[in-house]
């Protein structure tokens, strides 16, 4: 588990922020994006994929959540 | 020397790696690289922000270092103890020519050094009781402080003092802020961890202060975060911004308060100079209050044009007239000082090793001038800051990172640029080679070099500095006069 941050982009696409890795990506895929239900796997531009538990609504970002990593390419 | 190529710079990095067992070549081959601007993502080429090898000359500071010495120490109405031995706090007194406006030892203390001055006693029975009796003091002989910070050296997290526990106490007698920073030498890596514990300080201890207080605003409220006023670099930058028609409530740290880091929240736009040292605290106010953050860039006119189009895009029509009325005013300024210095710099080959945001920031400046920059590290980057890097510099130049005294030296006797930028530890052995050299941590006690009226000191520097006639004389007559007609007109 990780603190991770996710923020909109200028072009309106979402970024995973990991501080502890440097990493920083766009977010190509999102598994929940509902009203009801947002979050799941987040699969990264660099091929990685990191999980985080569904929330109920969509948060205002920037949010900070926890993650789990799923599979990263390092 | 021509241009090299792009096999000639990496047979080069080979080269200078052969003198290392084998072990430590393969971890330095990791940190250093030949450009590619086309990479996407810089750890595709480049390593960083790892533990420096030992045995090695590495030219990196401390976590204290970049506590004490970056973020807080410009904070001018505080007080900065340097918790522990005496040293820490004397050599990383006022180096940085952090500049401010104020009585200094009255109202204003960035230039003096407090600090507990541990003995061997404290090691052994704990410190904490000096600090409490130090803290009074502080307050009995400058009343007119408007906090305290305790910045804490390495013995102080080894025999494991509770300065948290003090400083509440502290801030509750006082009714000041009293900000415990654990920022010992020996965490992490570089300096840089040391920001973010700074960071992390200021957003636990100070940037909340005033939430739910009512706060004169208007809607072109902004602050410069990440900017340290070296030689008055912060004050060139505000002025225009001022100009275009902004307010810039606070200034993060040079020459600012305490009272406008409280405030910040208030801010309707962050506007980020130095990414490396700030970014956490810019990305904390983005999520916490919905402050969009903005990095940006005050070295040469062409970037200065781009980063106020950009600021101004944040804000409504006024703003972006003042912009367009700020860049034609300055306009006619910029191109005196070009058409003066471009002549005499255009083609010059420049070298940099610095930290922060200089190794990519200045490229824009030197290009205005008709230099070009062939090689450019940090001390102390992440991965995000090469990812910036990657696409500023030229295919097929040179990034190290963490470079040693040794690599440095032979990249620049194999290079030979006609100008070196890095710190004071780096000055004198480059003028010694008959290199020209500019210390870029604090612009050579010369400064401001942000915004327009620093570009043209910027300039005036580096033809100074390059076109100096010292350069034509390192080797002494007797030497130059060999040929038995030189000695004849010579008796």
């Amino acid at each position: 588990m990780a603190n991770i941050m996710i923020r909109k982009t200028a072009e309106g696409g979402l970024s995973f922020y990991l501080p502890k890795r440097d990493l920083e990506d766009n977010i190509v895929s999102i598994e929940f994006d509902q009203t009801n239900k947002w979050g799941g796997e987040l699969r990264l531009a660099n091929g990685g994929t990191y999980y985080v538990d569904p929330l109920d609504a969509p948060p205002r970002l920037p949010i900070s959540l926890r993650a789990k990593r799923v599979d990263a390419p390092e | 020397m021509s241009k090299l190529t792009r096999e000639e710079t990496e047979s080069l990095i080979q080269e200078v790696l052969e003198v290392y067992p084998e072990k430590a070549r393969k971890d330095r081959a990791k940190h250093l690289a030949v450009n590619d601007p086309s990479v996407e993502q810089s750890k595709k080429c480049i390593t960083s922000n790892r533990k420096s090898l030992p045995g090695v000359m590495t030219i990196r500071g401390c976590a204290y270092a970049g506590s004490r010495g970056v973020v807080w120490g410009p904070v001018k109405d505080m007080i900065h103890i340097s918790h522990g031995p005496v040293g820490c706090g004397q050599y990383s007194r006022a180096g940085r020519r952090n500049y401010y406006v104020g009585a200094t030892g009255v109202n204003t203390f960035a230039e003096m050094n407090f600090t507990s001055d541990f003995q061997e006693k404290d090691i052994v029975f704990g410190g904490d009781k000096k600090l409490t009796k130090l803290i009074q003091e502080i307050e009995q002989l400058f009343p007119l402080h408007k906090g305290i910070s305790v910045q804490s050296e390495c013995p102080i997290g080894l025999i494991g003092d509770d300065i948290e526990a003090v400083s509440k106490k502290a801030a509750a007698e006082l009714d000041k802020v009293v900000v415990p920073v654990r920022c010992e030498g020996f965490r992490g890596v570089s300096q840089s961890l040391g920001h973010h514990i700074a960071n992390d300080a200021l957003r636990d201890w100070v940037l909340g202060n005033r939430d739910g207080k009512t706060f004169e605003s208007t809607p072109y409220d902004v602050t410069i975060i990440g900017d340290y006023n070296i030689g008055g670099d912060a004050w060139a930058s505000r002025i225009f911004l001022e100009e275009m028609g902004l307010r810039v409530i606070a200034q993060w740290s040079g020459d600012g308060t305490i009272a406008e880091m409280e405030n910040t929240p208030k801010a309707k736009l962050n506007l980020l100079h130095c990414y490396r040292s700030m970014n956490y605290i810019s990305r904390h106010m983005e999520e916490k209050y919905g402050i969009p953050w903005m990095e940006y860039n005050f070295f040469g006119p062409t970037k200065i044009e781009e980063s106020l189009r950009r600021i101004a895009g944040f804000f409504d029509d006024t703003i972006k007239e003042g912009a367009e009325r700020v860049i034609t005013k300055y306009k006619p300024m910029m191109e005196a000082v070009i058409a003066k210095y471009k002549p005499r710099l255009q083609g010059k080959r420049v070298m940099l090793y610095v930290g922060g945001l200089r190794p990519r920031h200045v490229i824009g400046a030197y290009e205005d001038l008709g230099m070009e920059v062939v090689g450019t590290g940090y001390e102390f980057a992440h991965g995000d800051d090469y990812d910036r890097t990657i696409k500023e510099m030229g295919d097929a130049t040179l990034l190290y990172d963490d470079v040693t005294g040794f690599e440095l030296e032979e990249f620049v006797k194999r290079i030979k640029p006609d100008l070196v930028g890095s710190g004071i530890k780096e000055k004198y052995i480059y003028q010694k080679m008959g290199i020209p050299f500019r210390q870029m941590h604090s612009w050579d006690y010369s400064g401001p070099y942000h915004g327009y009226d620093g570009f043209a000191i910027f300039a005036r520097d580096m033809d100074m500095t390059l076109n100096n006639p010292c350069w034509g004389k390192q080797t002494p007559p007797w030497k130059v006069l060999k040929s038995d007609d030189a000695l004849k007109a010579a008796a």
